[in-house]
């Protein structure tokens, strides 16, 4: 399997979000930094899923409980005073590998249909746990008293330095996910996608991989979910319905699956999108949805597809 | 913990079961037959509902408003069957859920801008309005009652027509292992039709007869579904008598389990800490029933494939 | 007297009322090829399917250099030294035919959670995944993705998969399936090649093959055995002419 399929795309892309606020400053335009911002926190939640949906087929329809899992990490510590920014990383990550552990040890044992179904059902259960948390806002969400503290200092409070981090935590991400695509492990993973009966047949038990990655991608998800948090200052069970798993996997799928460029690509798409339709009419859904069929039925290779066409 | 308060409870998990199993049945028909999974299920519940409102305010009258209301949502099932759901049996499963949870977006939003966000209100029929007296000490509303009536009936047509009629044996091989089927020569196009729209007009139902006693808003059918689908991987893909004892074990347990699930907990640790952890845990009852079931049969209980 | 190497003890699956294979007993000596005949129908692949571990049997023991192996998976089965071949081969279409060797060799050849190194640069993994290309006649084929192979490069390819494993008893279903008369020369010149220093269990239609391959023969009719022996034996026994060679003519 190829694993760089765009190494140029990645680079340009990655360019392009470095310059952004120099342009969001030139043009005085606050906004352009907020979403883009928006789009690096989606892209790694998407990538994170593109490691398990687009390289090890497992369709989880639960992976915004990821993002809940971090958001909440920062939502509750903040509400007990705990603001050091490393401390929400380290609940986060903490808290996802177990949730990951539990519910893929046994999502994992269902094939096909019952997995998707099983992973939405984790996800609503995650779900209604934090609706039932009344003394963390439950429904309403909680507000929180501010952004995360760096090492003591309030320096994500800026805007700009929120940007530069959430942009180097995307590089991290994406360049950890290479990394793990292209080695031992990764090749494991591919090879059970396209046939874990043959990965048996020379020794592999399918399981103990997809277990690994699957906790893997729950945790570079509940990254994202700091982030999430940090940027709304706003924490909310929304942030893990299902509807928000299956945006994800539509962000995944529109960029590309089995890229990890695609799905930062189309996670900017997506956003973007949506900024646009809902200028238009409040009811832009009404259009979002025939727009993925098409997508569905008629360029399933995403935009990635439509640039390998092209010969990038 | 009063035992009137148990049966009562009981009752409604198990109408809240026969919901969950008119809307479940036509969905294990779909995924076991035509191995399609489908998302936009939930919306047809949906629609049902709304079709129900809209027909019995206009026509005043609840049942000419079911009457015009199952054949609508029949055939705006089959609309969806033909403009989308038909190019995509051959598709895998991620193509599938993205193309219907499509279907969802596009539905919710197009009930607001035909009806508003705000919920409709389908008054109870006249006939089956009032309570009656189950036993000593219970009053029970009839109309609650007439869903598991109905419900019941529709269980038992179901069973007749898939264990006693040829078409029931053609869905039931079909559930069993399609390809197979349609190399016997029987025309499997129409096999899926026939079995897409029988479970689009039960959800449809479901949904009709369900608007008196919940709120028809955008987005109703869209919690169901979840609920559905854990059905379903309880009862096992394909087989109608699991989701049939999945239904009534999922609605019994949802149900109690919310209003008792404090109570019990209540015997173990102090109230304060078993209200909040009964509140916590009660409505994750089900999915850990369901990973319970999973661990122990990765299929389900009754599991049509080979 | 020496041990045997597989050893299967009347093993049994049965599907309802349906009996595939029906209280199953033979067993395999090191360095033999005992190869396995019987008409269609008459549950040769599912026997693989069990012996490999890809299918549970109902009762029965399946026992492996003197180990009982019933309950094992078959990747906990390869990795003791019983590696089985598929008919529709079980390659990895996206791979080279290197890659595809050299994952089998990842699987025994150090840990596979490895997430940082490109495996395609690994000497330790590249060598013996090509000298065992060589050895199947794929040696010039390396740098060929797989899915582009033709079909008998693509068979050859899956016995390279096989043996990669390091096996000490090659389970072969049906490895002349298919194949034209060059072809099958090929395939049987290679199995002469690589006899006697792996233990073959061999699932074959091919008469011609059989007898100039085979140790022993068995026979399998309606999931049982019926004949078992040196292949002029069985050849002669009346009961398998009767039901099987019969027909052959």
């Amino acid at each position: 399997m190829i694993a760089s399929r765009f190494p140029y795309v990645a680079a340009i892309a990655f360019a392009a979000l470095a310059l952004l606020p120099l342009g969001a400053m030139l043009s005085g335009d606050g906004f352009l930094l907020s979403i883009g911002t928006r789009v690096m926190i989606f892209a790694i939640a998407a990538i994170s899923l593109d490691l398990i949906l687009g390289y090890g087929a497992m369709v989880s329809f639960g992976h915004a409980a990821f993002i809940g899992i971090g958001a909440y990490a920062v939502g509750i510590l903040s509400a007990h005073g705990v603001t050091d920014l490393f401390a929400h990383l380290a609940a986060a990550l903490a808290a996802a590998a177990l949730f990951a552990l539990a519910t893929g040890a046994v999502s994992l044992r269902t094939k096909g249909v019952y997995f998707i179904m099983i992973t939405l059902a984790f996800g609503q259960m995650i779900y209604f746990l934090a609706v039932s948390l009344a003394a963390y806002g439950g429904d309403d969400g909680l507000t929180l008293p501010g952004r995360s503290t760096l090492l003591g200092s309030s320096v994500l409070k800026s805007p700009q330095a929120f940007y530069y981090l959430t942009l180097m935590a995307l590089a991290a991400v994406y360049l950890l996910c290479r990394a793990i695509v292209g080695s031992r492990f990764g090749r494991v993973l591919q090879g059970t996608r396209q046939n874990a009966v043959r990965m048996q047949a020379i020794g592999f038990e399918p399981f103990r991989y997809q277990i690994v990655a699957y906790v893997i991608a729950g945790m570079l998800g509940s990254v994202a979910g700091v982030l999430l948090a940090n940027q709304a200052e706003f924490v909310s069970p929304a942030y893990m319905s299902w509807q928000r798993s299956g945006e994800l996997i539509f962000m995944t799928v529109l960029g590309g699956i089995g890229t990890l460029t695609g799905p930062l690509i189309g996670a900017a798409a997506y956003l973007l999108l949506e900024e646009v339709l809902s200028h238009v009419t409040e009811h832009w859904k009404i259009l979002f949805g025939p727009f993925l069929i098409l997508v569905v039925l008629f360029a399933r290779g995403g935009i990635a597809g439509l640039l390998k066409g092209r010969g990038l | 913990m009063s035992t009137t308060l148990l049966f009562i409870q009981t009752l409604n998990g198990l109408q809240f079961g026969i919901l969950l199993f008119l809307v479940a049945a036509g969905l294990t028909l779909v995924f076991g037959v035509m191995d399609f999974i489908n998302l936009a299920h939930g919306v047809q519940y949906m629609v049902g509902a709304y079709l129900a409102a809209h027909f019995t305010a206009m026509t005043g009258s609840f049942f000419a408003g079911l009457a015009l209301a199952l054949p609508s949502a029949l055939a705006i099932g089959l609309v969806l069957e033909l403009l989308v759901f038909r190019h995509l049996y051959d598709r895998d499963h991620l193509d599938q859920v993205l193309a219907t949870f499509g279907v969802i977006l596009f539905l919710n939003e197009a009930v607001r801008v035909v009806w508003g966000s705000a919920p409709l209100s389908v008054p109870v029929p006249e006939m089956l309005s009032g309570s009656v007296r189950v036993m000593d000490g219970l009053l029970y509303p009839v109309y609650r009652l007439a869903i598991i009536g109905s419900g019941l009936a529709v269980a038992a047509l179901l069973y007749v027509l898939v264990n006693h009629t040829r078409l029931g044996m053609l869905v039931r091989a079909g559930a069993s292992d399609a390809p197979m089927v349609a190399a016997l020569g029987v025309n499997i196009r129409r096999l899926f039709t026939v079995v897409f729209g029988f479970g689009a007009m039960l959800a449809g139902f479901a949904g009709a007869m369900v608007a008196p006693i919940l709120s028809v808003e955008p987005g109703m059918g869209d919690n169901l579904l979840i609920l559905t689908f854990v059905v379903l991987v309880i009862g096992g893909i394909g087989s109608v008598r699991g989701a049939f004892v999945a239904a009534l074990l999922v609605g019994v347990v949802d149900t109690v389990g919310r209003s008792f699930g404090p109570d019990l907990l209540k015997l173990m640790m102090p109230p304060s800490a078993a209200s909040q952890t009964g509140r916590a845990v009660a409505p994750m009852l089900i999915y850990i029933l369901m990973a319970a079931v999973l661990y122990f049969r990765p299929a389900g209980l009754f599991p049509a494939k080979a | 007297m020496t041990i045997p190497l597989l050893e299967v003890e009347t093993l049994r699956k049965n599907y309802g009322a349906l009996v595939v294979t029906d209280a199953v007993s033979f067993d395999v000596l090191p360095g033999e090829l005992h190869a396995i005949i019987g008409p269609n129908g008459a549950g040769k692949t599912t026997l693989i399917h069990q012996l490999s571990g890809m299918l549970p049997s109902n009762s029965g023991r399946v026992l492996f250099s003197g180990e009982d192996v019933t309950g094992l998976s078959m990747a906990a089965r390869v990795h003791r030294g019983l590696a089985r071949s598929f008919q529709i081969t079980s390659i990895i279409p996206a791979f080279t035919a290197r890659d595809n060797v050299a994952l089998a060799v990842q699987a025994r050849s150090g840990s596979s959670y490895r997430f940082f190194g490109d495996p395609r640069r690994e000497a330790a993994l590249n060598g013996p995944a090509e000298a065992v290309l060589a050895e199947v006649g794929l040696g010039d084929r390396a740098d060929r993705v797989a899915g582009t192979l033709s079909h008998g490069e693509k068979r050859q390819l899956e016995l390279a998969r096989a043996l990669a494993t390091e096996p000490k008893l090659l389970l072969l279903d049906e490895p002349l399936a298919g194949t034209g008369h060059e072809e099958s020369a090929a395939v049987v010149a290679m199995l002469k090649r690589l006899k006697g220093r792996y233990a073959i269990l061999l699932i074959e239609h091919d008469m011609e093959a059989v007898f100039a391959l085979a140790d022993r023969v068995s026979v399998l009719v309606y999931g049982k055995i019926i004949a078992s022996g040196a292949p002029a034996a069985v050849r002669a026994d009346p009961l398998v002419r009767q039901a099987y060679l019969g027909e052959d003519a």
